[in-house]
């Protein structure tokens, strides 16, 4: 935050500012922290209405299987992590290997989400239903919030995939390199962004019943 | 060095693309700027139009020339281009953008590409809002702040205009985060924090406000359009949804949202009035620090929306608190501008004219935002036209009037041009009695119990509303003159010198218009903005 001068005549001159990329990502974030923190306000309120209706609805979700998407999503952030380290020390090709096993973590993530929101679709729960809408309004409510939340976080994933997908290209094209590697970064922050919501998502469903 | 070139500034420049693609792909901060103005402008004269057939329609009782439906539609895509593409945008987006980089000593912000972007997800999204009028199911008709259950209801197309809100969410999001990188990042050498105009300094402000505020927007309006696609049944009394939790959410955007309004405003007349005084400011350092504190208070007051909705007695008299509070900051603002202009040497151009009708309207504005803010006063004009009145004397009495207190300052610089001093000074004077005539019988019909919103009336309130109308008539004449007046100075005046108002800050010190890069050298800032050697 505190430039000295000749740090801001580089970005002045040369439009490459690390600095300044970073703090844009970050401001990014923040962005991204309140429009969840719409979703975690909801989540509190009704919570404290209903929270006997969520304590056992809560229970209807399988443990199990977030559990294991959640070690699945954090194993990636670990493998992000590497291949950031990996493009610092010039290693540019295991940089685009871990950047391909990130890639292959989230899918994974996002195929048992898939298998899980098809079983309590295809037992008729989902938003609207008549299966749903025959239950108390606690458990409408729980599953509303379970199905937007994730939801939302399952599309901030496929974002992630795609835009890691790009940062691969950047990386074998040499756009991406231990000269210049803020946009990579950039992306790990993102990608650990989107990790940590999941963090506080797998609790606040899955746990509390 | 007055070469062909020079003389042509930016606009001459060559770049990758041709005619219109030089403007629309320009990654350049000015061409950027003057495409948001052009496109700023044409939705504010569309917004206008509207509203000028929602007083034509209330000029006598009954259905005058259109139903109750239109009507409704009417007001609600008045409310939805004015906030969403006009006044949010306004300022930052075309006044920002041209100025900030310059005022700040950079050659361009620090995302110009992101800046591009942000152009277009306007367009789009203005586009989708101006698509409503097309689509089956007719225009929306649940107001510009979509309170449901009406809007969950109503078949018109309230989804795509939420999605319109949706996507000019980003434009506004990356504004903001462009804005705050920048001034972190590209000042010129010496300009310290306190060094810097008061002009950015307000941007700095509302661009946080943008970037903390508007996600709340974007996570709002998604809500309401899954409640209107799948039934999700958070804003569903039926589903054990709570629709004044759509409020909340709403509000805790949409009223920081109006000092992202307002702040960029005073920031052109915290620029104006010094200039216009041959004065340094008076008390930089406050106004720096009330600008801060309206972005920060303004967050902690939405609640004052909904007293009449349901809401605890305590949370009614800490909002009330805390809304007196925020009003305080924009009090010392004034009493800054007022003591600038003490013992100053006034020169009456027309950027100084508007930014006078700016103090006096923006105050009746603020004082009676004061009436709002006290829960037992609320009670009796909640919903009524007091609250229109109130919120037209802070929004078009205060930020349009900065607006045009801005288009007509920064003028010479952006297009090298001049125009006609003596017509712009006609054209703000009958605007401002235009204003009063429109608005202020709204005060007085609010306080009698006129609703807002509705198409119809009872007889007692004909006498205010015929005044009204005639007052919009007066507005609307005023701001022709005022339009017709710039574009003449734009194909027929004459050409402008660098510093034709004796400005002190960095945009004066360049060519009209400026060149592609701004500056030959990065300048080096040694004093404040507003020193005068003189002094």
């Amino acid at each position: 935050m505190n430039a000295t001068n000749t740090t801001t005549d580089t970005a002045h001159e040369t439009h490459v500012d690390y600095i300044g990329s970073k703090m844009g990502m970050w401001l990014f974030l923040f962005t991204e922290i309140l429009f969840f923190g719409g979703l975690f306000l909801l989540y509190a309120v009704y919570r404290s209405s209903f929270s006997q209706e969520f304590y056992t609805t809560s229970a209807q979700l399988d443990m199990t299987i977030g559990a294991i998407n959640t070690i699945v999503l954090i194993t990636s952030s670990l493998t992000m992590a590497f291949s950031i380290t990996a493009i610092k020390n010039g290693a540019a090709r295991l940089s685009a290997l871990y950047q391909l096993l990130t890639i292959i973590f989230a899918l994974v993530f996002l195929i048992i989400k898939y298998y899980e929101w098809s079983a309590k679709i295809g037992h008729g729960i989902y938003p609207g239903s008549d299966a749903l809408l025959s239950q108390g309004q606690g458990t409408i409510i729980f599953y509303s919030l379970y199905f937007v939340m994730t939801g939302i976080h399952g599309i901030h994933v496929l974002a992630g995939i795609v835009i890691i997908a790009v940062m691969i290209n950047m990386t074998t094209k040499n756009k991406i390199s231990e000269k210049d590697f803020v946009r990579l970064e950039n992306t790990g922050l993102y990608w650990h962004f989107v990790d940590v919501v999941w963090v506080y998502l797998f609790p606040l469903l899955y746990l509390i019943g | 060095m007055i070469t062909r070139e020079s003389r042509r500034g930016f606009y001459s420049a060559s770049g990758k693309y041709r005619g219109i693609f030089s403007w629309i792909f320009s990654t350049d901060h000015k061409r950027i700027g003057i495409l948001y103005l052009i496109s700023i402008l044409a939705f504010f004269l569309i917004g206008v139009t509207f509203g000028v057939l929602m007083r034509l329609e209330l000029i006598a009782p009954g259905s005058t020339i259109v139903e109750a439906q239109t009507y409704n539609s009417f007001f609600t895509l008045h409310g939805i281009i004015m906030i969403f593409f006009f006044i949010i945008p306004g300022i930052p987006a075309s006044f920002g953008n041209f100025f900030l980089p310059i005022l700040i000593g950079a050659r361009d912000v620090a995302f110009p590409r992101l800046n591009l972007l942000s152009w277009w997800f306007y367009i789009i999204a203005a586009t989708l809002a101006l698509a409503t009028l097309i689509m089956p199911g007719g225009p929306p008709d649940a107001g510009w702040t979509f309170y449901p259950p009406y809007s969950i209801k109503t078949t018109t197309s309230v989804s795509l205009a939420a999605f319109a809100a949706f996507i000019v969410g980003f434009s506004s999001i990356l504004t903001g985060l462009n804005f705050i990188t920048t001034i972190h990042r590209l000042r010129a050498p010496g300009m310290k924090w306190l060094r810097m105009p008061l002009f950015p300094w307000a941007l700095y402000a509302t661009s946080w406000v943008q970037v903390l505020a508007t996600p709340v927007l974007a996570i709002t309006v998604l809500l309401l359009i899954l409640e209107r696609s799948f039934g999700v049944g958070f804003f569903d009394p039926q589903k054990g949804g709570d629709p004044l939790m759509f409020q909340h959410l709403f509000w805790i955007y949409s009223h920081p949202a109006v000092y992202i309004m307002i702040l960029p405003a005073m920031g052109i007349i915290s620029e104006v009035i010094p200039v216009f005084s041959r004065k340094s400011v008076f008390g930089y350092k406050a106004i720096v620090f009330s600008t801060v504190a309206i972005g920060v208070v303004g967050y902690l007051v939405w609640g004052h929306h909904m007293f009449t909705t349901g809401m605890s007695e305590e949370a009614q008299l800490i909002f009330s608190l805390i809304t007196f509070i925020v009003a305080v900051p924009s009090g010392i603002k004034v009493f800054n501008w007022v003591s600038t202009m003490y013992r100053g040497s006034i020169v009456m151009a027309p950027p100084m004219l508007f930014s006078l009708a700016f103090v006096f309207l923006f105050s009746i504005g603020g004082l009676t935002g004061l009436a709002n803010a006290s829960v037992a006063t609320n009670v009796h004009i909640h919903d009524t036209f007091f609250i229109v009145a109130h919120f037209h004397y802070v929004m078009f009495g205060g930020t349009g009037f900065a607006f045009f207190a801005g288009l007509h300052y920064w003028f010479p610089k952006m297009f090298g041009k001049t125009y006609s001093q003596r017509v712009a000074h006609l054209s703000c004077i009958v605007m401002f009695l235009g204003f009063h005539i429109l608005y202020f019988p709204m005060f007085i019909l609010g306080w009698q119990g006129m609703p807002r919103r509705f198409y119809d009336y009872i007889p007692a309130f004909h006498t205010g509303n015929l005044i009204s109308t005639i007052g919009s008539w007066v507005l609307v004449t005023g701001l022709l003159i005022m339009v017709i007046n710039l574009l003449r100075g734009l194909f027929k005046g004459e050409a402008a010198v660098s510093n034709p108002w004796d400005g002190t800050t960095l945009e004066w010190q360049i060519p009209s218009p400026p060149p592609k890069e701004n500056f030959e050298t990065i300048p080096t800032v040694t004093h404040g903005p507003y020193t005068r050697s003189q002094e």
